[in-house]
């Protein structure tokens, strides 16, 4: 069955099930690979995209829920306020070292900005333990998620 | 692990590499497009005994005509700086900046660019990038300026000693010309090769030991990194698999009906061993591979579990092995001492669960074969999928990419020969994409080892006797078969011998015990992830059975090493070592020097009443002589030792009726934000040559936790991971 969706502002026809996850549609239909796969269960974060505003595991959201809502992936999310800054921040501290995970755990950061200017400790746990690194970076993260508060 | 390493003292140990130095020649050549190009030679380590026989160039350092220069890069990049550290030593004496370095990866040749620190292999591992190219390509970088500035020297018919180099271009200040080296590369390309170019003076290091900025980070963070699994060759297709779940079964029997009928599913391959959908996406391979009904013959290794693994090995224990390390007479030490201290440990299976999932994507056509891979080893990738698709090497192009974590995984290449399987049976390109399960439950896994260790202490508690024997499997043997000799190999026993305390009497053996049906390989800090967590756990016990203060205990043993001691003297200072703690919370101490690393942890942990352990700091001091990038040197440690609590307090792969228990993130957990200390690196600065950094915090985290769980509890684990259960508190 075809589908209509709105990614980063323009929006494709896709042909697939309707079960397909939004993850693949990304990645193998519509060749934005910036969006990782990690785990396929929601467990690490690795694929996570904004779904009007909101993050969300890709791997496990079904092509035919989204209907009209905006998408925003990794590729565009440097548009936005929040993710312009939380980009710079991780530039400025040096966060990635594979990098594999950092597509979603700047997504889940900007989202998090987005919608708290000033996370504690305590909402950085929060919006961020769902996002496995497994290079560790996590210590440098919290700290760039802290400068992009302050930044604005 | 130094495969070529000579038998001898820790503090003569880092001699290995500035004895390449003397073996280096350097060639130059026009390069194509007109430019100077150097090809260094390095005889092969394991060559040492061989004359001077034709120079196999082992690096290329490429002028070209505009000015850029381009490093084709031998190593590859998985998270440990290497892009940026590797070409900062050529910038640093070439006098560029690091921006005007552009990097290519190196393509599969041993010839050219064999890792002379692993024994002539094409490989990125052991920690031990900066360390074997720290003399080879600083030297290729100063006599490629030499010949620059003798080229520009000569145009202006001026002493070359009048000559500075600045930003790419040499200038002659009396005269006030300068050139950009651009201009010069095709004369500098004609110019005799110097024989002897003195390098720069650490004083006048001008890039080395600055926090450089890594150069693939910007990539990272947009979505435009280009990993193996996001390559997409024109009419690619995606196919996911399922390999047999006990190790060695074989598919029986495949009802592929229901598969066959799921939207974008175009093929499924059979295979002896694995069955693969090849569809237009993931989505609907995974929704095909779980509408396939696979009957599996389960084979020889049906029954296996890790109970009788673990069996095996500690009987092994009881008998003799390859003497590793014999120091003095330990019988008759033990025969006099005051105390007798005996304690067994097993550390488990790991799985390396590197974020991007195993993937390799093949395009075999009838005359050749293409692959596209993130690979540590890309020679012998190269290798295996030849032999795979019985096609000559020169019908094989291998295309490596950015690895999306490493941690030893991909230094195999079973990957790449299942992909090749795989696409042997496809018209066009395809992509194998693991599922995380299969990435789990196929993994060649950090081995099962068990240990049998006793001391005999004098009257003052200190050691007199120390004698280990452990059990496990040689992954060095598989890999590198002629590493192994007279029954050890240098990577399973590193962190067991040697070590850096003064122990009169010692006997260290190792048992070669390989584990039946499952596959084992190098695993993040490899040999001495198990045997730093013994010793260290060891000597804790003994300054406890001494009633002492583990810090004071070891640093009572360490006159003969000061570099080791200082290391553990900062940490202990920086940790507040000795301050009073709340209850059910203590502090660790381990110390060690692997990897040509000195490092001591302090782990400050906070222990339940439910036995749940938080770590709450740790504090590292380490001496890896000169350091390159003083960012990555943080960067590194704080990422290893995040990997070595994860293993600690997590890290399990268990086998049950032959197939592992663990899938996905939720039975094979990893730390987390809300689980990850703040971790501070303290850094002793000298001028010795560069140690490894990318692993050695993850094999000395791991008995700072459980020293720090024995000071906050009175529990002793001696078996990984930890045990809450063991830790609850008694009501």
């Amino acid at each position: 069955m075809a589908f209509s969706i709105k990614v980063n502002g323009r929006t494709h026809g896709v042909d697939v099930d309707g079960d397909t996850p939004l993850l693949w549609v990304l990645r193998d239909v519509l060749g934005m690979t910036g969006t990782k796969f990690g785990c396929g269960m929601a467990l690490c974060g690795a694929c996570t995209v904004h779904v009007d505003g909101v993050a969300t595991r890709s791997c496990v959201t079904p092509v035919d829920s989204i209907g009209n809502s905006e998408i925003t992936t990794i590729e565009a999310v440097g548009a936005t306020a929040a993710g312009a800054r939380i980009q710079k921040a991780w530039l400025d501290r040096e966060v990635v070292q594979c990098g594999y995970c950092q597509s979603g755990q700047i997504m889940s950061a900007a989202a998090l900005l987005a919608s708290n200017a000033r996370p504690t400790d305590a909402d950085i746990d929060d919006a961020m333990s769902g996002n496995i690194c497994r290079c560790g970076t996590y210590s440098r993260i919290r700290d760039a998620i802290k400068q992009a508060a302050q930044s604005t | 692990m130094i495969l070529d390493r000579p038998r001898a003292a820790p503090a003569a140990r880092s001699s290995a590499v500035s004895d390449l130095s003397r073996r280096r020649f350097l060639q130059a050549g026009a390069a194509a497009g007109g430019g100077l190009m150097l090809s260094m030679s390095l005889p092969l380590a394991t060559r040492e005994t061989q004359a001077a026989d034709g120079f196999a160039p082992n690096a290329f350092i490429r002028v070209e005509a505009d000015g850029q220069i381009v490093l084709t890069m031998p190593y590859v990049e998985m998270g440990q700086g290497t892009y940026t550290s590797i070409p900062m030593l050529i910038a640093e004496e070439l006098d560029v900046d690091l921006n005007q370095v552009r990097l290519e990866h190196a393509p599969p040749n041993e010839k050219l660019y064999g890792n002379p620190l692993l024994g002539g292999i094409q490989a990125t591992g052991n920690s031990n990038a900066v360390r074997a190219a720290w003399q080879p390509l600083r030297q290729a970088g100063a006599t490629a300026r030499a010949m620059l500035v003798a080229a520009a020297a000569a145009r202006w018919n001026v002493d070359p000693a009048a000559c500075r180099t600045q930003g790419g271009e040499v200038h002659h200040p009396p005269s006030g010309r300068r050139i950009k080296y651009g201009e010069l590369a095709a004369d500098a390309a004609r110019m005799p090769v110097p024989a002897n170019v003195a390098l720069k003076r650490p004083q006048d290091f001008r890039l080395i030991g600055t926090a450089a900025k890594r150069l693939d980070t910007p990539a990272k963070v947009n979505g435009t990194a280009v990993y193996g699994i996001d390559v997409r060759p024109p009419g690619v297709k995606i196919a996911t698999l399922a390999q047999s779940p006990s190790f060695g079964g074989r598919v029986k029997s495949v009802d592929d009906t229901a598969a066959k009928a799921v939207k974008g599913v175009r093929q499924i391959v059979r295979l002896d061993d694995a069955v693969a959908v090849v569809a237009d996406h993931m989505g609907a391979a995974k929704k095909g591979l779980a509408a396939l009904v696979i009957e599996w013959d389960d084979g020889p290794h049906a029954k296996l579990d890790t109970d009788a693994i673990a069996a095996e090995l500690e009987q092994a224990t009881l008998g003799a092995g390859a003497v590793a390390e014999n120091i003095g007479d330990v019988e008759r030490a033990m025969a006099g001492a005051v105390t007798k201290v005996e304690a067994t440990y097993q550390v488990p299976f790991l799985a390396h669960a590197t974020m991007e999932p195993m993937n390799c994507t093949v395009h075999v056509r009838r005359d050749g074969c293409e692959i596209w891979v993130g690979s540590q080893a890309v020679a012998r990738v190269h290798a295996a999928a030849a032999k795979t698709a019985g096609l000559p090497l020169d019908k094989v192009v291998v295309h490596n990419h950015l690895i999306g974590g490493g941690f030893g995984r991909r230094l195999e290449a079973d990957g790449v020969i299942r992909a090749v399987q795989i696409a042997q049976h496809v018209d066009g390109p395809v992509k194998v994409v693991w599922t995380r399960e299969e990435d789990i439950q196929h993994d060649m896994y950090r081995p099962y080892w068990f240990d049998r260790l006793s001391a005999g202490l004098d009257a003052k508690g200190m050691p007199v006797a120390w004698n280990n024997r452990f059990a496990g499997s040689s992954v060095l043997a598989r890999w590198a078969p002629p590493t192994f000799n007279n029954g050890l190999d240098p990577d399973t026993t590193e962190g067991a011998i040697d070590l850096v305390y003064a122990l009169p009497n010692m006997h260290v053996e190792y048992v070669r015990v390989e584990p039946p049906g499952i596959p084992t390989a190098f695993w993040r800090s490899v040999g001495p992830s198990h045997n730093v967590f013994v010793t260290e756990s060891f000597m804790d016990e003994l300054a406890a059975a001494a009633k002492q203060d583990p810090v004071a205990y070891r640093l009572a043993l360490l006159d003969k090493t000061p570099r080791a001691k200082a290391v553990l003297a900062l940490a202990a200072e920086k940790a507040g070592w000795g301050q009073p703690l709340p209850p059910r919370v203590g502090r660790g101490v381990s110390l060690q020097f692997v990897f040509a690393t000195y490092m001591a942890h302090v782990a400050e942990v906070e222990v339940s009443k439910d036995g749940a352990v938080k770590v709450r700091r740790v504090v590292c001091a380490l001496d890896c002589g000169t350091v390159v990038n003083p960012d990555t040197v943080q960067a590194q440690v704080q990422s290893a030792v995040i990997f070595g609590i994860t293993a600690a307090l997590h890290g399990e792969i268990t086998l049950k009726n032959g197939r592992v228990e663990q899938a996905n993130f939720d039975t094979y957990q990893m730390l987390r934000m809300n689980e990850a200390p703040a971790v501070e690196v303290h850094v002793i600065q000298n001028s010795e040559p560069p140690g490894g950094m990318g692993e050695a915090g993850t094999s000395a985290i791991v008995p700072a936790v459980t020293n720090a769980i024995f000071a906050a509890t009175g529990k002793r684990l001696r078996r990984l991971p930890v045990d809450p259960k063991a830790l609850r508190q008694p009501a």
